[in-house]
C-alpha cells in the first residue's frame, strides 16, 4: 500500500462511521480519495448544487447551515457532510462554509453508495437521527454484560448425574432428593472414547442426555412410560450443552435458538452444571435484590447509611454489566423506595401507629422509576380526610422529619424546592391535595406550574396506595380536557432548550457559542421527560415512567407516526451518557454530577448525542404547535 | 504589471523551446514530451492541468546522487487526485547511503529488487505530459531529471515548474515586517515543506514519501492560490 492511502486510511479509520468498517472497505475508501483545500470563508457547497462526493474534514473547521440560513452543525476533523444530499438526489441539502482554512477528502459517490448498501453500522450513521440513534440504543443493549460474563459464575452447585442403565423412577427420586429439575443421564465408556471424561470415581464417564421435569410429562408419561421405564428407552433430542467459559449471552441464545431451558454446562467433556433460563434473568436483577432485602434487616438510620456504598455499587455494576436507563433507573427507584419504606417502619416503630390512615408519596424521579445515582428527595404526605390537624400533625411531622433526615444521612439530600413532606403544605388531607390538582389543572399559571410540575409524577411508596390513585386518576380525566393547562404544562417544557451539538472540546449552543460543559439532566434528559408528561397526561395516560408512558403514546397514536420511538431512543441515549458519566466518577472515588466535559465524550457519543438533542429541540417546536395557549 | 512583462519575456521561451524540442528530439518519448507543450501564460491557474512532483535522490547534489523513488500525483485548483498518480522505486546507479536509507525508509532490498530509471522514464515522461509540474524547492527535481534523463537518452529535459517554496519565500520573507525583523537579526520563517503547511493549517504528515510528499505539495500550492492569488491568476505570474 503506498504511503498516502495508509497516511489517509489511518486517519479515516480513526473516526466513526469508518472506525468500524472493515479492512477491505476502508482500503477502498482510502484509494478512493480525492483532496481539496478550502480557505477560510470560503464555500464547500451551496444548497441545490450537484453534488459527487462524501466531503470528510481532514483538518480545519466547516459550519453546516439549514436551507434557511441557521446554523445546523459546526464540524471539525473525522467529520463528514455532504451525505444527506447523496442521499437525496445528488443534489446539497445543506449549505456548508469553511469557517477556518480546511483540508477535504473527497470520497466519490459510487464508493459512498457501496459503503452504504455492504456496512449496515455506516448506513444507520448516515441516516437522518432516527436509525443512528436506534442502532446505537440496540447496540448498547446487545453490549450487554452477558457477552462477558462467563456461564460459569451462574452455576451454584455441581450437576446431580445418575447412569443411564437404571429406571425413570429411580432419575424421579434422585432428582426429588436433589432439588433439582433436571439431571444428567451418563453411560460408562472406555479411556479411549474422544467424548467421554474421568468422574470423580475414576471410571470413564460420558454426557448421553439430559432429563428435565417436563420430559418426565412429554417424553416418558404421554407415551406410556412408567417408572420401570429404562432411561436409555427414552427418546432424547439432539443434546445441547455449553462450555463454561462461554459468555451468558450465548448460553441464552443457544437456550433460544434450541428452545430448550436448561443447558448443561461443561468444561471440556466434563459437565460441571446445568444453567437454567431463570439462572439468567434472575443474575440480572440479583444485586439490587440483594440490597432491598438487606435494607429490610436494618435497624437503625445508622445501619442504612452504612448500606449506602453498596448502592453505589450496585449501580456502578448495572452500568459496567451494560444494563439499559430503564433498568437502572427501575433498580435504583427500588432501592429509594425501600429506603423510605424501611424509614418509616423503623419511625412507626419508635412513635407508635398513625393515628388516621395516611400515604407517604414519592414524586419526580424516585415516582417515574427513573432515579440516578445522585438526587435529592422529593416527597409527600397524604393522609385520610379524618384528619384533624392539631390533634395529628405532630405525629405527621415527626414522621416526615424522621424519614426526611434519614434520606439525608443516606445520601438522598434535602430538596432545595421544599418539596418535601416537612413542609406542612405538602402534607396535607386526600381532599385539599384533590383542591391542589384541581387548581393546578383549572387554573394553570405558569409560573405556579413550574414549580408544582414535579407533583404531576406521583407513586406511593407507603400506606393507603389509593390516596394516589385517586390523584392520578383525577390527572388522566381531567388533565387532558384542559387545553389551557396542557398548553401551560407545554410552555414549562420549552424553558430548558438542548445545545445544537459538540465542536472540538466544546459544547455548541444554537447561536453557534461554545459551552466548556454541558448539564445533561438539565439539557437533555430533563427536558425530554417535561415533553413526554405533557404528550402522556394530553393522551390521559397513567404511567409514570417516562417511557411506559411513551408506550402508552404509541398506543393512542396521538403522536406522528415513529415520534415516540425517536424520543424513546433519545431519552435512552442520553440518560446513559449521563449514567456512564456517574458510573466513571464514582469508579474514580469523584462525586458524581450531571456535567460532562466534552473531551469526555467518544466520537461516537457525540453524534448520537447530537441527533438526541435534535430530537429534542424538534419536538419542543411541535410542543408549541401541538398545544398552543388558547386565545382568552 | 510585472505580467506582462513576464509575458513579454519568460514565457514565450517555453513555449518556443518546447516547439523546438518537439522537432529535433530523436528519443520518441521525449518528443511526446514536449509536443504536449505548455499551456499559454495568460491561462488562468484554475483551468491548468498540474502534477505535483517529487523525488527522493541519494543526496542534494545532481552530480553526484541518484534518484531512488519518484513520486507524482495530478490535480486542478479544484481537486487532487492521488489515486490517479504514480510512485516509482528506481535503482540508484550511485550509492545509497545509510543516512538517506534512515530519511526514506526505502531498504537495500526494495532498492536492488528496483528497475534502472530508464525503464520508468517512458512513463514518467508520458504522465508529466501535457500537465505543468509543480515542485517544493526546484533544485532538485528539474536537475535530477534533466541530469537522468541526459545520461540515458542523451538528449535535455527542462520544463517550466511552479515552486511552491518559492512562491512561500516571496509571500512570507519579502513583506516589510519580515525585512524589518531580519535587520534586528530575527530568524526568517521556515519555508520547509511541513512549516509551510503548518501556515496554512494543513496537517503534518507522518512521513517522507515521495509520493506522500507530492500529495503535500499540491495541497500547499491549492492553499497558497486561495490565500495570495486568485484563481484567474495567469499561469505565466506563477511558474518558474
Amino acid at each position: 500500500m503506498e504511503a498516502e492511502v495508509r497516511e489517509i486510511r489511518e486517519h479515516i479509520g480513526r473516526f466513526p462511521p469508518f472506525d468500524s468498517l472493515n479492512e477491505g472497505l476502508l482500503d477502498e475508501v482510502a484509494r478512493s480519495v480525492e483532496v481539496a483545500y478550502y480557505k477560510s470563508g470560503s464555500t464547500i457547497q451551496e444548497y441545490g448544487e450537484p453534488i459527487e462526493t462524501l466531503r470528510y474534514v481532514r483538518s480545519g473547521a466547516v459550519e453546516v447551515y439549514r436551507h434557511n440560513g441557521d446554523l445546523y452543525n459546526r464540524l471539525s476533523q473525522g467529520d463528514i457532510l455532504g451525505h444527506t444530499g447523496l442521499m437525496h438526489h445528488r443534489r446539497v441539502r445543506f449549505p456548508a462554509t469553511a469557517i477556518e482554512d480546511t483540508l477535504l477528502y473527497l470520497i466519490p459517490a459510487p464508493v459512498f453508495d457501496r459503503l452504504c448498501s455492504e456496512d449496515d453500522n455506516f448506513a444507520d450513521f448516515v441516516e437522518l437521527s432516527g436509525p443512528r440513534l436506534q442502532a446505537a440504543v440496540q447496540q448498547n443493549e446487545r453490549e450487554n454484560d452477558m457477552m462477558v460474563t462467563r456461564v460459569r459464575q451462574l452455576l451454584g452447585r455441581s450437576p446431580v448425574s445418575i447412569e443411564e442403565t437404571v429406571t425413570v423412577g429411580e432419575a424421579a427420586r434422585r432428582m426429588t432428593d436433589g432439588h433439582v429439575s433436571s439431571i444428567l443421564l451418563l453411560s460408562a465408556t472406555s479411556a479411549e472414547d474422544e467424548r467421554g471424561f474421568v468422574g470423580t470415581d475414576g471410571g470413564h464417564w460420558r454426557l448421553a442426555g439430559i432429563l428435565t421435569d417436563q420430559d418426565l410429562r412429554v417424553r416418558v408419561l404421554a407415551v406410556g412410560g412408567t417408572t420401570e421405564t429404562r432411561l436409555v428407552d427414552i427418546k432424547h433430542e439432539r443434546l445441547i450443552t455449553i462450555q463454561s467459559d462461554e459468555s451468558v449471552y450465548e448460553a441464552m441464545m443457544a437456550m433460544l435458538r434450541n428452545n430448550v431451558h436448561h443447558l448443561p454446562v461443561l468444561h471440556r467433556r466434563r459437565p460441571v452444571g446445568v444453567v437454567h433460563l431463570s439462572d439468567i434473568v434472575r443474575y440480572e436483577t440479583q444485586s439490587s435484590l440483594y440490597l432491598v432485602s438487606n435494607i429490610f434487616s436494618q435497624t437503625s438510620v445508622k445501619g442504612l447509611e452504612r448500606l449506602m456504598p453498596d448502592v453505589r455499587a450496585a449501580f456502578v455494576r448495572l452500568v459496567e454489566e451494560g444494563a439499559t436507563s430503564q433498568m437502572i433507573g427501575q433498580a435504583m427507584s427500588s432501592i429509594g423506595r425501600s429506603l423510605i419504606r424501611r424509614l418509616i417502619e423503623l419511625a412507626e416503630a419508635d412513635i407508635g401507629p398513625p393515628p388516621v390512615p395516611y400515604c407517604f408519596m414519592v414524586n419526580g424521579s424516585m415516582a417515574r422509576n427513573e432515579q440516578a445515582i445522585s438526587t435529592d428527595q422529593d416527597n409527600a404526605l397524604i393522609i385520610d380526610d379524618s384528619f384533624l390537624p392539631e390533634e395529628h400533625d405532630a405525629w405527621f411531622a415527626d414522621l416526615a422529619k424522621r424519614v426526611s433526615d434519614g434520606l439525608d444521612a443516606c445520601g438522598y439530600t434535602y430538596c432545595t424546592g421544599d418539596i418535601m413532606a416537612t413542609n406542612p403544605k405538602w402534607r396535607q388531607p386526600l381532599s385539599v391535595w384533590k383542591r391542589y390538582f384541581d387548581e393546578w389543572i383549572s387554573e394553570p399559571d405558569p409560573e405556579r406550574l413550574l414549580h408544582s410540575s414535579i407533583f404531576f409524577d406521583l407513586e406511593s411508596v407507603y400506606g393507603e396506595e389509593r390516596f394516589v390513585e385517586q390523584l392520578q386518576d383525577r390527572i388522566a380525566t381531567k388533565g387532558k380536557q384542559s387545553p389551557l393547562f396542557l398548553a401551560a404544562l407545554a410552555r414549562n417544557a420549552l424553558y430548558r432548550t438542548p445545545p445544537l451539538g459538540f465542536f472540538r472540546t466544546f459544547v455548541m449552543e444554537q447561536d453557534g457559542k461554545h459551552n466548556n460543559s454541558i448539564n445533561l439532566k438539565r439539557r437533555g434528559t430533563a427536558p425530554l421527560i417535561d415533553v413526554i408528561r405533557v404528550h402522556a397526561i394530553a393522551a390521559g395516560s397513567r404511567a409514570q415512567n417516562s417511557f411506559a408512558r411513551l408506550d402508552d403514546l404509541s398506543e393512542a397514536k396521538t403522536l406522528p407516526a415513529g415520534q415516540a420511538d425517536k424520543l424513546r431512543y433519545s431519552l435512552e441515549f442520553i440518560a446513559m451518557v449521563r449514567i456512564r458519566h456517574q458510573a466513571y466518577d464514582l469508579r474514580h472515588d469523584q462525586t458524581p454530577d450531571n456535567n460532562i466535559e466534552p473531551e469526555n465524550v467518544s466520537d461516537g457519543e457525540r453524534h448520537n448525542l447530537k441527533d438526541a438533542f435534535q430530537v429534542l429541540s424538534n419536538a419542543q417546536k411541535f410542543l408549541r404547535f401541538r398545544y398552543p395557549m388558547p386565545s382568552r | 504589471m510585472a505580467s506582462s512583462e513576464k509575458k513579454a519575456t519568460g514565457s514565450p521561451t517555453w513555449r518556443t523551446f518546447f516547439a523546438e524540442q518537439s522537432r529535433v528530439c530523436r528519443d520518441p518519448a521525449l518528443r511526446q514530451f514536449y509536443a504536449a507543450g505548455v499551456p499559454d501564460p495568460d491561462t488562468p491557474i484554475q483551468d491548468v492541468e498540474m502534477m505535483a512532483l517529487d523525488f527522493e535522490t541519494t543526496g542534494m547534489d545532481h552530480h553526484r546522487h541518484a534518484i531512488v523513488s519518484i513520486g507524482l500525483v495530478p490535480f486542478t485548483l479544484r481537486t487532487i487526485r492521488p489515486n490517479a498518480g504514480h510512485y516509482w522505486v528506481v535503482y540508484p546507479q550511485r550509492p545509497l547511503d545509510e543516512a538517506s536509507i534512515v530519511f526514506h525508509r526505502i531498504t537495500h532490498a526494495e532498492v536492488a529488487n528496483a528497475p534502472d530509471f530508464d525503464e520508468v522514464l517512458d512513463e514518467v515522461l508520458a504522465a508529466l505530459s501535457g500537465r505543468l509540474a509543480v515542485v517544493h524547492y526546484r533544485h532538485i527535481e528539474r536537475p535530477f531529471l534533466d541530469t537522468a534523463v541526459l545520461a540515458r537518452r542523451g538528449e535535455r529535459c527542462l520544463f517550466p515548474v511552479i515552486d511552491t517554496m518559492t512562491i512561500e519565500a516571496l509571500q512570507e520573507r519579502q513583506g516589510w515586517m519580515s525585512r524589518l525583523k531580519a535587520f534586528f537579526g530575527g530568524k526568517p520563517v521556515s519555508i520547509r515543506l511541513g512549516d509551510s503547511r503548518a501556515r496554512y493549517g494543513l496537517p503534518a504528515y507522518s512521513s517522507h514519501h515521495a509520493k506522500l510528499d507530492a500529495l503535500a505539495t499540491a495541497e500547499l500550492l491549492q492553499a497558497q492560490i486561495a490565500r495570495h492569488y486568485r484563481p484567474e491568476t495567469p499561469v505565466g505570474e506563477l511558474w518558474i
